[in-house]
């Protein structure tokens, strides 16, 4: 595996210009700067709101100097809220390149998107030119999430990822698992196999506070396929998705944008601490691909049943498919078959693909939404407490 | 007992479990459960619905992978389909599309 060198000394597996637009007014500019470049590696990230909100600075900052990020276009209208001075001030101390666009300023649509095509495409040209270095497994940072589950998900795909997740750890990988909302109803076993008691208290409250948050909110993370596909509560959907995370002892807890300090198997609590403010915590499966990233994955297995079709900006999405009949439609869209483990394929050996696949697609293979050019990118508003001591143990 | 239809089986996934889950379409009428033995299906049952592996009384829990993932809502019968029709959840209400919750669709 070769990875890109970055000031903080982390690595990336791709070398991405990201052309972050702030405020939605910046939208169409920054996807008309990134449409000629598309297939070189440019790709659009944003933020959508007018008002400030200091979780979303913090997610721009670690998107923005992600490891597989090697330049940055900021695309602002000018009077939104958002911190863009901050912003490009944090990328500049990272050692990439990095250029702000004002439309207000730059002679509006047609002379902004021209500036920035020029722009970008100039970084283009210099990361083609940059050397690659070795890296190890003990350097990578892997996330994973599930949608569209279904009754297949908790007995093919998921488990499969957790098998391959034992491996990355024993390997010295980081590997995330999420999100709380989808673990009420684990939290016992799920805190009996973290590191500390501290740890398993912090684990166990993570999930009470997701289940008082959606309770206000009075739906639970369970969508209408959810349940065509057999699943009846969230308790169920929850033990399939608990799978995913193997059977390796839980080192510690973080939220998004926290980076793991090692490898190890780390639980991301994605429900905003506090009141309930700013609707429901994750409003579809991009968003909690987008935390990963933020958190650092270099990219994420994405266990799907009902038929995601979806790829990410950043990082790329590797696709598991749970269900057979789904694979038989969808095969262009999914990376690993997982369903075939319902007609006698042993658990193991799906294990083993995903492993293999994740270390084939972090040495630079790309993925099946890679290929079909998804790139999608979502972040909305949220409110976070710092972590605790507890949450890390050393 | 009947013929044996469609062509799914029925999964038994821990040994506490009073669910099975189908792998594939079975019932109306005889079905084969993967530990061995057969469970007559009561209805069509859609890959990755359960079906009742014994009679289960209201109130009581719904277990499957050995952990209880909701309760019954009235007297289930062996070889029932099990779903949001006749089991909720402990934690919070499930919320389905009248047109797709069957799972036949």
């Amino acid at each position: 595996m070769q990875g890109y060198l970055r000031k903080d000394g982390r690595k990336g597996i791709r070398n991405y210009v990201a052309v972050a637009y702030l405020v939605e007014c910046a939208h169409h500019v920054a996807r008309e700067i990134v449409q000629p470049h598309r297939e070189d590696g440019a790709q659009v990230i944003g933020f959508p709101g007018c008002y400030p909100n200091a979780y979303a600075l913090t997610m721009m900052e670690r998107l923005c100097t992600h490891p597989n990020v090697g330049a940055v276009l900021l695309v602002s209208l000018g009077c939104e809220s958002f911190n863009r001075f901050q912003l490009a001030e944090t990328i500049a101390a990272s050692g990439r390149p990095v250029e702000t666009i004002v439309i207000q300023r730059s002679g509006g649509t047609r002379s902004s998107i021209q500036a920035g095509r020029d722009w970008v495409a100039r970084q283009i040209e210099d990361l083609a030119a940059q050397e690659t270095v070795p890296m190890g497994i003990d350097e990578l940072i892997v996330g994973t999430v599930c949608g569209g589950s279904d009754g297949t998900s908790g007995i093919t795909g998921n488990p499969a990822v957790g098998l391959a997740y034992d491996r990355l750890v024993a390997g010295g990988a980081a590997c995330i698992f999420e999100e709380t909302g989808e673990l009420i109803g684990c939290e016992a076993i799920m805190a009996a196999r973290a590191r500390t008691p501290a740890l398993a208290t912090e684990l166990r409250q993570a999930v009470e506070k997701a289940a008082r948050y959606y309770d206000t909110l009075g739906y639970g993370s369970f969508a209408a396929g959810n349940a065509e596909g057999g699943l009846s509560t969230i308790e169920e959907k929850s033990m399939g998705a608990y799978a995913k995370s193997g059977s390796s002892p839980i080192d510690g807890l973080i939220k998004p944008g926290d980076i793991p300090p090692r490898g190890g198997l780390y639980l991301m609590d994605v429900v905003p601490d506090g009141e309930v403010r700013f609707g429901f915590p994750n409003i579809a499966d991009n968003a909690e691909i987008v935390e990963m990233i933020a958190s650092g994955a270099h990219l994420t297995l994405f266990v799907t049943a009902r038929g995601s079709v979806v790829g990410s900006a950043l990082a790329p999405v590797i696709k598991v498919c749970a269900n057979p009949e789904t694979y038989a439609r969808l095969a262009e869209d999914m990376d690993v078959n997982a369903g075939r483990i319902l007609s006698g394929t042993p658990l193991h050996e799906v294990g083993d693909e995903i492993y293999d696949l994740t270390l084939a697609v972090a040495g630079g293979a790309r993925t099946k939404s890679e290929d079909l050019g998804h790139a999608e990118f979502i972040l909305t508003y949220k409110s976070f407490e710092p972590i605790g001591p507890a949450c890390l143990p050393g | 007992m009947p013929q044996d239809t469609g062509k799914g089986v029925l999964l038994r996934l821990h040994a506490t479990d009073n669910v099975l889950v189908a792998t594939g379409p079975v019932g109306p009428g005889c079905a084969l459960v993967s530990e061995g033995g057969r469970v007559d299906v009561q209805t069509a049952v859609t890959l990755g619905h359960k079906v009742a592996a014994r009679d289960i009384g209201a109130g009581e829990k719904i277990v499957k992978y050995g952990v209880p993932i909701g309760s019954a809502t009235q007297d289930i019968s062996a070889g029932a389909h099990v779903h949001v029709h006749n089991m909720q959840s402990d934690y919070t209400p499930t919320h389905v599309l009248d047109a797709t919750a069957g799972g036949a669709g």
